[in-house]
């Protein structure tokens, strides 16, 4: 028996090679997210295990530099560093000065490194990591001293820097936006900086440019005698320092760090899974087809085996053991795929800065057992239908002529798929209207719907596949009729493998409808809350010095400078994202709605409330807010609460004063720039601009300008999903050339027949090629449909986040459905080439 | 069980029914479709099949031949009446032991031969036995294949085999699970007449040799002359049998049946439908 289902697994390579691509492809994604995931991690590791040292003093709840969400700018004094030298067990002290946000300017005057990647700054330090080693080193020319900088090897190599150039540097914080230093070395960091800049300096110069000279460090390193464990060094440390100083064992700050890593890679881990699982959906439809087909075709075959007296089960089991076969070896490649995929997504993250060349594929066993339960199951669970129909065949029909396997009733199918579809839009729009588990709901939900019009598209499809005949028939003849009712005439097979492009399709539809809503949005509100003329906004995604305000406040014609920053905080107990401003002068430059208060209640002692949040947290007016900040915890009472508005785009809103006072280093995210009317607007740019000049962190735009830059990120993000769901694009279109290509051998036969009775090759081609189009179209059609659907939900669902205006980018979804139909003549090629080959007699005469 | 019997024990063995027939079928009836479309294939058909026997099913087309055979070898199921199978009723039979009896029981030989293309003839051969999990009696397996003369053969592959051997093939199959009665469906049909001889005298043999019971379903007189026993079939119904028949015999009831056929013409086949 198991015989018998090898022969056949050989004896049909091309058609199992199609359908176990689908597999490969799903493997693949799923393969190459976990080595990718395990790979970014190995990275990170290396980085943290090789270079932290014995101990670590800072102040207390230190909120490192991350460059985005508010650095701390509580430091350390230099009394503190000769104290921690006279207590016993300490071999060495350090007083170290770390930054984030120190850029370096090519020649150009472009950036190095651009974004994602960090860029700091550090006083040079011989330090010993608890590995021994010296994880600061200068590899090349000299220590840096006064006025003189070493730049990592990589950095000095783009920039085209070389030692005894002046480099201009340019700072998020503190000190001049922009000076310059002398480079007189190469230094490197650990093994690798994956891609980071690192400038090195001497301490002096480090507290000179961040620190406004001051003596202090941001954190102090400790080196232990030899003997003295990292624990018996931190307990020893302990007695001396002041209260809002802390001390950290080398084993406790690789295990925090590693932890904040592993939640990061979490995130990046699901977000690819959710690709690789579309991509197995689609995936399971082409094999649920192939199956179904190659039972078909087998059908005489196995009902020849039950006529020789095997049971329904060993006659179901063959096909499953085949599904199994192909599973394991489809498995197998995907997993090697995979690793492909993981190489293509560290060249990916090199580009936006993220280096990981030094560091080679990572295999982890869980890779592989989840790479191959996911490919078995899912091979398994897609033939386990076609492997019972197969076991329903009455033994008798291995005797007829023209085998047909039993099949349900359509209606069965389509009463069972239209209550999926409509339970599937309750659960979605539940989890989008915030019903918990949200996130579970809107996926199961969205999949069901996807699974339960896959169900009832046979019915669905029958006008579809009606409206083109018509113009076929029109425009091709008998060529045209025929190619819409071979369509037609194996509904199921038709819709199956529509429904494959169709989820592709509506995600991407889905996907298109959102963003258009989103861009339509953000225009929007742009044009109705920005009174500013201009916007100083950072071009890298980190904050930049508060200086750059200072001197466009000083620009004659510049009206009002409004200052808006962002920092992470404590609210009432959740770690929040909160924004701080000066209320009374953003009012001048901003329209923001309140239900209560204003922005000029904002002070010291208060806080402005996003509506939403208000009413989730049951906050109004006179309530008070517990705001813990690093370097203190206050109560601050609610004085206004505000409708969503891009302007003020966090829950929380805080004076800028309380900010400060928390620990936070003054930087800038935006600064809202309102003119004075009676100055011409392009002579304030033109002042403005010559304050910005030689400082490529930041940018200056008008309202459009601003408009067009939040659209940009919109549609970056919206490219990048495009990009991962072409995937299953790629799956559904194989999908038809695979059922195409079966159902020309299948129709061996008739096609013979045609032939004989005087069409022409080219007219079979062209049969066959109107007959994929026709299914193309129908699944585009259904995508489309579904896609507009599913986006006019998730905009509806999130009109209160800011997404309040929907737009349906129609061009771009008529461009769908032409696209399809052009896939569909492609995935015709080889099918019609296959049809026009056959030799008119063989096909006859064909058993 | 026996050696070559007289006559008169022949005669002694048919007198004491059911208990020697391999099979036999009890007012079986077949009716395809529903409603106003019925067609009754078969109409209170009783016939029984002698163990150790050679039995040919005659009757021009549409006489319902195919179908009785099929409903007595399991591969379908009766509309009413009984169908027995040694002493099993199919009739009464769950799909396991329809399974079960397909598999040991029951032996059959196609009109198209009905070989799995992907596997040898060796392999072919052995189907029966691997999908039941079972070795195969080697002594038993050589004498079958030395009886259809395939020694050289058995390594290829269907399509590399002409139709007489491809048929030798299956019948081998046919026997290799040593099945109480195998059922032949126009076997011959699709051979010229060499092969056809070689075919036909195989069966011929392994009634003779091994007691086989065999039942062949054939519209060709020189192939019925070969069995022991012709029963006739015309709308349904069973009409008339000849034992120890030559071909002129068969070829003359032949030309009656057909005669009987053409003056009952489509009023016969209502009448028929009625009476059930």
């Amino acid at each position: 028996m198991l015989r018998t289902t090898l022969r056949s697994l050989l004896a049909h390579k091309l058609r199992l090679a199609l359908s176990g691509f689908a597999i490969v492809l799903g493997v693949a994604f799923v393969a190459g997210s976990f080595i990718f995931t395990d790979m970014l991690q190995a990275s990170f590791n290396s980085i943290v295990s090789g270079t932290t040292t014995d101990a670590r003093v800072t102040p207390k709840g230190y909120q490192e530099s991350d460059g985005f969400s508010g650095d701390d700018s509580r430091t350390l004094p230099a009394s503190l560093v000769d104290r921690l030298e006279d207590v016993d067990g300490v071999a060495r002290v350090d007083g170290d000065v770390f930054v984030n946000g120190a850029f370096v300017v090519d020649q150009d005057g472009d950036l190095v490194g651009g974004m994602g990647a960090p860029s700091m700054a550090v006083n040079y330090s011989d330090t010993p990591s608890t590995t021994g080693e010296q994880p600061l080193r200068i590899t090349e020319g000299e220590v840096p001293g006064p006025g003189e900088v070493a730049l990592d090897e990589q950095t000095a190599d783009r920039a085209g820097y070389e030692i005894g150039d002046e480099i201009p540097i340019v700072t998020a914080s503190g000190g001049d936006a922009r000076f310059t230093a002398t480079m007189v070395g190469e230094a490197k960091f650990g093994d690798s900086l994956l891609g980071a800049t690192l400038l090195v300096f001497d301490t002096e110069t480090m507290q000179q440019e961040f620190l406004n000279g001051r003596n202090v460090f941001t954190e102090i390193q400790l080196t232990s005698d030899d003997g003295i464990s990292q624990s018996e060094l931190r307990d020893a440390v302990a007695p001396v320092l002041p209260a809002d100083v802390e001390v950290k064992t080398g084993d406790q700050i690789e295990e925090e760090s590693l932890d904040d890593l592993a939640e990061a890679l979490t995130f990046i881990n699901a977000f690819l899974l959710v690709f690789a699982a579309v991509a197995l959906v689609v995936g399971t439809f082409l094999i649920i087809n192939t199956f179904s087909i190659l039972v078909a075709q087998r059908s005489r075959e196995l009902a020849l085996l039950r006529a020789l007296g095997a049971s329904r089960r060993q006659v179901s089991r063959s096909v499953l053991v085949e599904a199994l076969l192909v599973a394991v070896i489809g498995s197998t490649l995907g997993v090697l795929l995979g690793f492909g995929l993981a190489v293509l997504l560290r060249m990916l993250f090199g580009v936006i800065g993220l280096d990981l060349s030094g560091q080679g594929l990572v295999f982890a066993p869980r890779t592989a057992i989840v790479a191959y339960a996911v490919g078995i199951l899912v091979t398994l669970l897609a033939a386990y239908l076609p492997a019972r129909r197969a076991s329903k065949l009455p033994p008798v029909a291995a005797l007829r002529d023209d085998v047909a396997l039993p099949e349900g009733t359509i209606r069965r199918r389509v009463i069972a798929g239209g209550g999926m579809a409509v339970l599937g839009m309750g659960a979605l729009v539940a989890g989008l209207s915030g019903v918990d588990p949200a996130l579970t709901l809107v996926g199961v939900g969205a999949l069901a719907v996807l699974i339960g019009v896959a169900l009832t598209s046979p019915v669905l499809g029958r006008p579809v596949l009606y409206a083109l005949g018509v113009p076929y028939r029109r425009l091709f003849g008998t060529v045209g009729l025929l190619s819409t009712q071979n369509a037609a005439r194996n509904p199921r097979r038709t819709a199956a493998t529509a429904s494959a492009l169709m989820i592709g399709l509506a995600l991407v539809s889905a996907m298109s409808v959102f963003a258009g809503s989103a861009n339509a949005s953000i225009d929007k509100t742009i044009e109705e809350n920005f009174a500013a003329d201009y916007v100083v906004s950072n071009a890298i995604g980190q904050p930049f010095s508060p200086q750059i305000a200072d001197r466009v406040e000083g620009v004659p014609g510049v009206e009002t400078v409004a200052r808006y920053r962002f920092s992470n905080a404590d609210v009432d107990g959740s770690e929040q994202f909160i924004a701080a401003t000066d209320g009374p002068t953003l009012a001048e430059a901003a329209e923001v709605t309140f239900e209560s208060g204003s922005l000029n209640d904002l002070t010291q002692d208060t806080v402005l409330v996003n509506s939403e949040t208000a009413s989730d947290e049951g906050l109004s007016v006179g309530d008070s807010v517990s705001v813990r900040l690093p370097a203190r915890a206050t109560d601050l009472e609610v004085a206004g609460v505000f409708e969503q508005s891009p302007v003020l785009g966090a829950s929380y809103v805080v004076s800028l004063e309380t900010l400060e006072l928390g620990g936070i280093k003054p930087a800038d995210a935006y600064v809202y720039v309102v003119r004075d009317p009676s100055t011409p607007s392009d002579q304030v740019r033109a002042g403005v601009e010559s304050v910005l000049e030689g400082l490529p962190t930041v940018s200056l735009k008008d309202q459009g300008e601003f408009a067009a830059e939040q659209r940009d990120q919109v549609n970056q993000t919206l490219y990048i999903i495009y990009a991962l769901l072409g995937l299953a694009i790629i799956i559904a279109v194989l999908g038809i050339v695979n059922t195409l290509a079966l159902s020309v051998i299948e129709r061996t036969r008739e096609i013979g027949l045609l032939r004989a009775v005087g069409v022409s090759r080219r007219q079979l081609r062209r049969m066959v090629r109107l007959e994929s189009v026709a299914i193309a179209v129908l699944g585009a059609v259904l995508g489309v449909a579904i896609g507009l659907l599913f986006g006019i939900v998730m905009q509806r669902a999130l009109a209160d986040e800011g997404i309040d205006v929907l737009s349906v980018p129609v061009t771009q979804l008529v461009v769908f459905v032409i696209l399809a139909g052009i896939v569909g003549v492609l995935a015709a090629v080889f099918p019609a080439r296959r049809a026009a080959k056959l030799d008119v007699l063989a096909a006859i005469a064909n058993e | 069980m026996s050696d070559v019997g007289t006559a008169a024990q022949a005669e002694q063995r048919q007198a004491r029914t059911g208990a020697d027939a391999a099979a036999r079928a009890v007012s079986l009836r077949k009716v395809y479709g529903e409603g106003p479309t019925a067609v009754v294939a078969l109409d209170d058909v009783s016939v029984e099949f002698a163990a150790g026997e050679f039995t040919a099913v005659m009757g021009p087309s549409g006489s319902g031949k195919s179908t009785l055979m099929h409903c007595m070898a399991a591969l379908d199921t009766a509309t009413a009446g009984e169908v027995y199978v040694g002493s099993a009723d199919l009739t009464r039979l769950g799909d396991k032991e329809l399974t079960r009896l397909r598999r040991d029981e029951i032996g059959f030989v196609f009109q198209a031969y009905n070989l799995v293309p992907t596997l040898t003839a060796e392999e072919n051969i052995l189907l029966p036995l691997s999908i039941a999990g079972r070795r195969p009696d080697r002594e038993w397996f050589d004498t079958v294949i030395d009886t259809v003369g395939m020694r050289d053969r058995l390594g290829h592959c269907p399509n590399e085999l002409s139709g007489g051997q491809q048929q030798r093939v299956a019948c081998a199959r046919a026997l290799m699970s040593r099945p109480s009665i195998v059922f032949a469906d126009e076997p011959t049909g699709n051979l010229d007449s060499a092969s056809e001889d070689d075919v036909l005298g195989f069966l011929r043999r392994t009634v003779d040799d091994f007691q086989q019971t065999v039942v062949m379903v054939t519209h060709d007189p020189v192939a019925a002359a070969y069995t022991d026993r012709v029963v006739f079939l015309l709308d349904g119904r069973l009409v008339d049998e000849l034992r120890d028949p030559t071909a002129d015999d068969v070829l003359e009831q032949m030309k009656k049946l057909g005669r009987e056929a053409d003056a009952g013409d489509g009023a016969g086949q209502r009448a028929t439908g009625a009476e059930g």
